[in-house]
């Protein structure tokens, strides 16, 4: 799905300018007419139109006035059916009279909360922020996902039918609520840049531009709350995360974990802008999940080697991670960062702690192994390998821990 | 243009009864290298549609229902995991014989000591639509 291989998209520049309006043409469409998932429908068929005439006939002077007319127009067109007047009277009647103006900085900031309402499902929230507010076409975000496209443009429309039959409103959410559904808006552009950042290894490269949209929408967030610290937070953590991108996978699309990265390779521009982002983040005193793991992310990033990094911080952040957020997941890298600060022994301790909880799981397995590996037991390090490597359910992660277990046997034949 | 699924399994090879953790570390990345060098040149010919492996046995279940009560879900350890598909490829090519040819690469992957493996390979026609009228 990367702009060079799209194909049939426009240039990237053109890819970008469009993206970046997307979420400004639907505030204002939606505003104008009241019906979201007409409008969402309206300002693609927009988009699509001018990713078809501007590369010929030039960027018109407004792009967003032009947007926004050819996606007014769609809207009259099809209101003009009687049953749709019908509706659009009725609506009419009930609708608060529209605010007189609103800025482009609120309709980003309602579209992100409207994307991610809690009434859908996070596939469903993930799929529809992608088209909504980043702008992707039904064919991107289907590509992106490895379905047939017809599936994910069903997933988004039974998404806006199930927005509409909940009578979910354009309005941005205030008070506690607000906070609340912050929350799913950061958790879901925080599972798009996942998504894509876990296919930066393995053959699905293809899909690493969901990370780039995620940090994009991100920025956006950032851009209409910079105030908000855990906003900046999850920006900093992706912006520090993708910064080892480069170095993650060999040539074959093959893990490399961090002890084996070259990290001449991380980049240090998005290093610099998301320690800054994270230092911004924790001025205000505060601190939520996403800064704690900004601050992983960084102690890794400014760290020259495995050996000089600063271990003990990554311990004690990983637990108030741990108590903050209950997650077993963050538990297992605590015991890494414990075996790393303080020796095998203390890691396997934490391990036990959470082995109930975690049964059965690759990742305990595969964690255990590289423990045991640590304290010396072969035998069991290559039994936890194997486990781990015939449990999981990511190819290169198969392949990794399969040779993890065949080097200690080759080095140590029974 | 036709579409083959090429199917391997589980099933120990004349050439090869030794499971992978078992081989030298050096021999299983060449065989990783193998096969994504393989995917690599059937899709940079056009003839890739699909390859992916499955996940291990070990995550298999069989379901049964009679469409009215709960349905039956059996979990491992099945004693013919031999028989459980391990992966495919779906192919798009001009004829047979050359998805045969295909399959013949991917049964010759390397295996210890880089000899071939003599992996089996299930080859079979995607059905598609019917004849034309001509």
């Amino acid at each position: 799905m990367t702009s060079a291989s799209a194909g049939c998209g426009p240039q990237p520049d053109l890819e970008d300018l469009l993206r970046e309006l997307t979420p400004q043409v639907l505030g204002v469409t939606v505003r104008r007419f009241g019906d979201f998932a007409a409008a969402e429908d309206a300002v693609q068929e927009a988009l699509v139109a001018a990713a078809k005439r501007w590369p010929d006939e030039g960027v018109p002077a407004n792009p967003r006035g032009w947007l926004i007319a050819v996606a007014g127009r769609r809207m009259t067109d099809q209101l003009r059916s009687e049953a749709a007047r019908r509706r659009r009277e009725e609506a009419a009647a009930l609708a608060e009279p529209p605010p007189a103006q609103v800025s482009d900085r609120d309709d980003t900031l309602t579209l992100l909360f409207m994307c991610c309402h809690p009434v859908l499902t996070g596939a469903s929230a993930i799929a529809l922020t992608l088209r909504a507010a980043g702008g992707l076409t039904t064919a991107e975000i289907a590509n992106a996902f490895l379905v047939p496209e017809a599936t994910m443009a069903q997933r988004i429309s039974r998404a806006k039918q199930r927005l509409a039959a909940s009578e979910a409103t354009f309005t941005l959410p205030a008070g506690p609520e607000r906070t609340q559904r912050l929350r799913l808006v950061l958790h879901v552009l925080y599972l798009i840049f996942n998504e894509g950042y876990v296919s930066s290894v393995g053959s699905d490269l293809h899909r690493t531009e969901l990370s780039g949209e995620a940090i994009r929408l991100a920025r956006m967030a950032h851009q209409a709350l910079p105030g908000d610290g855990e906003v900046a937070g999850l920006l900093a953590l992706m912006l520090l995360t993708d910064a080892r991108r480069p170095a993650r996978a060999d040539a074959n699309g093959e893990l490399i974990p961090l002890a084996g990265q070259d990290r001449t390779l991380w980049d240090q521009g998005l290093i610099a802008e998301g320690l800054a982002l994270f230092h911004e983040a924790v001025a205000g005193g505060a601190v939520g999940e996403y800064q704690l793991q900004a601050a992983i992310a960084a102690a890794h990033d400014l760290a020259a080697s495995v050996e000089e990094t600063d271990w003990p911080r990554i311990l004690g952040l990983y637990g108030l991670l741990e108590q903050m957020t209950g997650n077993p997941m963050v538990a297992l890298n605590r015991a890494v960062a414990a075996a790393m600060a303080v020796g095998p022994a203390a890691g396997l301790e934490l391990l036990d702690a959470v082995e109930e909880r975690l049964a059965g799981h690759y990742r305990l397995d595969a964690v255990r192994g590289h423990l045991l590996e640590m304290a010396g037991d072969t035998e069991g390090a290559i039994a936890r390998y194997q486990s781990a490597a015939s449990r999981t359910t990511s190819a290169p992660e198969r392949n990794y821990l399969t040779v993890q277990a065949a080097r200690l046997r080759a080095a140590d034949p029974r | 243009m036709t579409k083959f699924m090429l199917l391997q399994n589980y099933s120990a090879t004349p050439a090869c009864s030794v499971p992978m953790t078992d081989w030298p570390p050096a021999d299983i990345k060449a065989h990783i290298e193998f096969q994504h060098a393989l995917n690599s040149e059937l899709a940079e010919n056009g003839e890739l549609v699909d390859a992916q492996g499955l996940a291990g046995p070990e995550l298999a279940k069989f379901v049964i229902s009679d469409g009215a009560s709960a349905p039956v879900v059996t979990d491992g350890p099945f004693p013919e995991v031999k028989e459980l598909l391990a992966g495919y490829r779906m192919i798009d090519v001009e004829s047979e014989a050359r998805a045969i040819e295909i399959a013949a690469r991917a049964s010759a992957a390397p295996g210890p000591g880089g000899l071939p493996i003599q992996q089996p390979i299930e080859v079979r026609q995607v059905m598609g639509a019917p004849a034309g009228d001509l």
